[in-house]
């Protein structure tokens, strides 16, 4: 949620290498991946199944007050299946998943998919478009600075950048939104300060949820650079007598990209934690502003089926990662991931 | 760990914790202070800042500034009371599954795995729906979804002290598990995790805030930071200083949490990114050339470190065309910062000088000339497995001198240099081409490294312990390669070499360094009848067995 992440300094496992042998990459790459996709799916669906039966008291008694009529009562632990054991109600919760049928939501009466399929495309629309923002931007912005600092050269830009990014890496978005708001929307009246009517409307969610990303992203690709500079390869393309664009973007970029992404896979995907909260900065209609009403109002089916939603897409980013890692450094299809 | 005992805590470590001090004491004072203004409503409302109200009033006439301060009790009771949550929990989880079974922790280490990858809001957003909005749920709720990457980082931590020995020696003793988890795994881990609480603490307090702005912690008639920007955010428009208040402190937390976060991956970083500092070179004065006929010419080559330290001190030598000249010497005797400097490839920050460094009419020290550069020294580094690009795959690699310095086309270049492949007798050359260097044997980029510097027909090529790091029967092929491409093109080699046996069999003539100078300068047969004056050449001899060379009788090993 926040600009720094602590798993960030964990060490995070590089690739392994692995030399020859198992040359079948994107086969062995595929079935490791599916035992991992296969245990974060499985995560997501008992946790938000156990949401109603973790409610403490009675879950049926919790959603209607405590001065429901017993008859409302009665019937809602019907609707629930409240009454059958906790294995069955799971099954049942399964079969509802697999025919992607999640229910309906206790105050509009309408499908769960329906509420849903309505409100992801704006959250989707902000997370990913500052996902897209926080790589273009953070990527060539850190190489370069990485390599104009390369060996301390040029300390005053080092430190420079250090401080100014160190700065904004660790505001919040839902704050950076509303900083934005007051100085865009409302002193420049250059943007609109809210709702999502027009296609302006998207760009200071995007920024705001961007903003701290891209500095801490592009805080690591500068220590990357520095990595990849020190390699035997960068010397050996130098021994080519290669002009410096040659040098950087063919050279270092691609293995620059790989450990960034490996290091930042986290913060990119933590992103989706900002843009649900941001939402309530910008009354942007998503997933975000549903859910806190879905929580307030105690709509378990809504609830449910936005943290499924939420947690897939999160699940998706990851192995989007895998395998872009994957095609720049197929070293990486044979190791260990991230998720 | 006693390295890390007597390390300096960085700067930033200390601002972050002072930042994070500051706040405590705002939080402690503030209500005492300015509790009544904070709370209290009166006709004076939506007032512009002034003297009186620094940030102006709300819409119940409360003082904005004096609310933004008391807020920070509340806010950071909440955080603390998370933190702890997350601490407790995370580091009980991820110490014990150390003192556990290998099963059970396996288990456990690949649920957390899965959970981290996981935005922790998603496991905020569950807990906050089973227990219903609130301070005290918001407060779980960022515990628990906190509890993964505690875990995570604690099982680290734990996993590189439980190797050690003596925590194997106390499960030996039969010391209960739990105790072992307490008496001995946790202080080890306590300076470190100490450190990172400090920095969890603040984002903790961001996230709860986080939780309250979207209306589903703190509420009202309470409040917290998050709090008062959801308030604060219908009256934008028109008191838009009331965000800012608590804007600002989240920000002034954030930072906090940044600069301990930074400062301690610095602390606990051992490698420290020291900034090397190049030296002004001390131009030694040009000289003429002295040996027109030969193909290279080095002259009083000086090269100094970063620091200052002499490497190489005013060395000169020649190479005659087509000749293999051996520069053997001990790891740090400087052979390879020669060798480097006359590729004109030396370490950023290494200064070279020298009065005449030439390769045949080329002058190396006056810069440029990249082209023929490329074209005229073929390079072969040590350790092939390091040395090639693992993002790139070897055909492009190995073209790039003909596509960019000979203006081949892609396919031209391919052509010569699957010659190039064949004639290192590299079978499959079209399939190399199309492979990624971890896919091929270290001895196979070692001939494919040759072949690729053959593209440009160089007129020297040096080789920096070419085979250092490949075992006997691949090494003396690679060594033939060299000795053919010497023989068929007449390509003058410079070959280095910590092991003078190699040297002996592949050389024409050879000189030893030692300490950045050279001690000794032998011609291959001196080499070979053992004629050698110096103390360290001989003791370079002794050590080095030379049974895949020419053999020797036994004696004239006991001689020297």
């Amino acid at each position: 949620m926040s600009g720094v992440d602590l798993s960030v300094i964990a060490e995070a496992p590089a690739p392994p290498v692995r030399r020859r042998g198992g040359g079948s990459g994107w086969g062995s790459f595929a079935l490791r991946r599916l035992g991992g996709l296969v245990l974060s799916l499985g995560l997501l669906v008992v946790l938000t199944f156990l949401i109603v039966p973790l409610i403490p008291g009675d879950p049926a008694v919790a959603i209607l007050g405590a001065n429901a009529s017993p008859d409302a009562v009665a019937a809602l632990r019907e609707r629930l299946h409240l009454d059958q054991p906790l294995p069955l109600q799971f099954l049942d919760y399964l079969r509802g998943l697999a025919t992607f049928d999640l229910g309906q939501s206790f105050r509009y009466n309408t499908p769960v998919t329906t509420t849903i399929a309505t409100k992801l495309p704006y959250t989707a629309t902000t997370a990913l478009g500052a996902i897209l923002l926080v790589i273009v931007i953070a990527i060539p912005v850190g190489m370069t600075i990485g390599v104009l600092t390369r060996s301390g050269r040029r300390p005053w830009l080092a430190v420079g950048f250090g401080t100014v990014a160190g700065f904004f890496a660790s505001v919040p978005a839902y704050v950076a939104g509303t900083l934005l708001v007051v100085v865009f929307a409302i002193w420049l009246k250059l943007l609109p300060a809210g709702g999502a009517a027009t296609q302006s409307a998207y760009v200071l969610p995007i920024v705001a949820l961007a903003l701290g990303p891209t500095f801490a992203v592009a805080r690591v690709v500068v220590q990357e650079t520095y990595a990849v500079l020190h390699q035997d390869y960068m010397r050996t393309a130098r021994g080519r007598r290669l002009d410096a664009a040659r040098l950087y973007i063919r050279h270092a970029l691609p293995n620059l990209m790989a450990s960034t992404l490996t290091l930042t896979g986290l913060i990119l995907a933590s992103m989706l934690g900002g843009a649900i909260v941001i939402e309530t900065v910008f009354s942007l209609p998503g997933l975000g502003l549903e859910v806190v009403q879905a929580i307030i109002f105690r709509d378990f089916p809504v609830i449910q089926g936005i943290v499924l939603t939420v947690g897939a897409l999160a699940i998706l980013i990851n192995l989007l990662i895998d395998v872009i890692l994957g095609l720049i450094d197929p070293r990486t299809l044979g190791g260990s991931t991230h998720v | 760990m006693s390295d890390r005992r007597t390390r300096r805590i960085p700067a930033s470590l200390i601002a972050g914790l002072i930042m994070l001090g500051l706040l405590v004491v705002i939080a402690v004072i503030a209500p005492i202070l300015w509790g009544t203004a904070a709370t209290a409503v009166t006709p004076d409302t939506r007032s512009a800042p002034s003297a009186a109200h620094w940030l102006g009033t709300d819409d119940l006439g409360r003082d904005v500034f004096a609310r933004t301060l008391v807020a920070t009790r509340l806010t950071l009771i909440m955080a603390a009371a998370a933190t702890a949550g997350s601490v407790v929990l995370g580091v009980l989880i991820g110490g014990l599954v150390w003192v556990g079974p290998r099963w059970v922790r396996e288990c456990v280490l690949r649920v957390i795995d899965s959970t981290v990858a996981f935005p922790s809001l998603i496991l905020a957003l569950v807990i906050a729906a089973i227990l219903g909005a609130g301070t005290a749920s918001a407060a779980v709720a960022i515990a628990v979804a906190g509890v993964p990457s505690f875990a995570r980082i604690t099982s680290n931590m734990t996993g590189a002290v439980a190797n050690r020995d003596y925590v194997g020696t106390a499960r030996l003793l039969g010391v209960p598990r739990f105790r072992l988890f307490s008496r001995h795994l946790l202080p080890n881990i306590s300076g470190p995790l100490l450190v990172l609480i400090a920095s969890s603490f603040a984002l903790t307090l961001l996230d709860i805030s986080s939780l309250s702005f979207v209306g589903l912690g703190v509420q009202s008639p309470e409040f917290d930071w998050g709090r008062l920007l959801n308030e604060g955010l219908p009256a934008v428009y028109s008191q838009p200083l009331q965000v800012v208040g608590p804007s600002v402190m989240l920000v002034f937390a954030g930072v906090a949490a940044m600069l301990t976060g930074d400062g301690l991956a610095v602390y606990l970083d051992p490698r420290g990114s020291r900034a090397a500092r190049s030296t002004p070179a001390r131009r030694a004065p040009r000289g003429p050339s002295t040996r027109p006929d030969a193909l290279v010419e080095v002259r009083g080559l000086t090269v100094r470190a970063p620091g200052g330290k002499t490497l190489v001190d005013g060395i000169s030598f020649e190479i005659a065309p087509g000749e293999i000249l051996g520069l053997v010497g001990e790891s740090g005797s400087g052979k390879s910062m020669t060798a480097m400097s006359l590729g004109r490839l030396q370490a950023d920050g290494v200064a070279v000088d020298a009065e005449v460094l030439r390769l045949d009419d080329l002058d190396l020290l006056a810069g440029g000339h990249r082209s023929r550069l490329a074209k005229e020294i073929g390079l072969v580094y040590q350790d092939p497995g390091s040395t090639f690009n693992p993002a790139l795959r070897m055909g492009a690699q190995l073209t790039e001198v003909a596509r960019v310095h000979l203006g081949l086309s892609r396919r031209a270049a391919r052509d010569t240099l699957r010659d190039g492949l064949g004639e290192m007798r590299i079978r499959e050359p079209e399939k190399v081409m199309g492979q990624h260097p971890f896919q091929l044997s270290g001895g196979m980029l070692q001939r494919a490294g040759i072949a690729s510097s053959l593209v440009t027909d160089p007129k020297l090529l040096i080789a920096d312990e070419p085979t250092t790091a490949l075992d006997v029967t691949v090494q003396a092929d690679v060594l033939r390669q060299l000795r053919r491409v010497n023989r068929d093109h007449g390509t003058a080699v410079l070959f280095i070499s910590h092991d003078i046996g190699v040297v002996e069999a592949l050389c024409d003539r050879v000189l030893v360094m030692r300490t950045g100078e050279i001690v000794e300068r032998l011609t291959s047969d001196q080499l070979r009848r053992r004629e050698v004056e110096h103390p360290y050449t001989r003791a370079l001899l002794a050590a080095t067995p030379t049974l895949k060379t020419t053999p020797r009788p036994i004696e004239e090993h006991d001689r020297v």
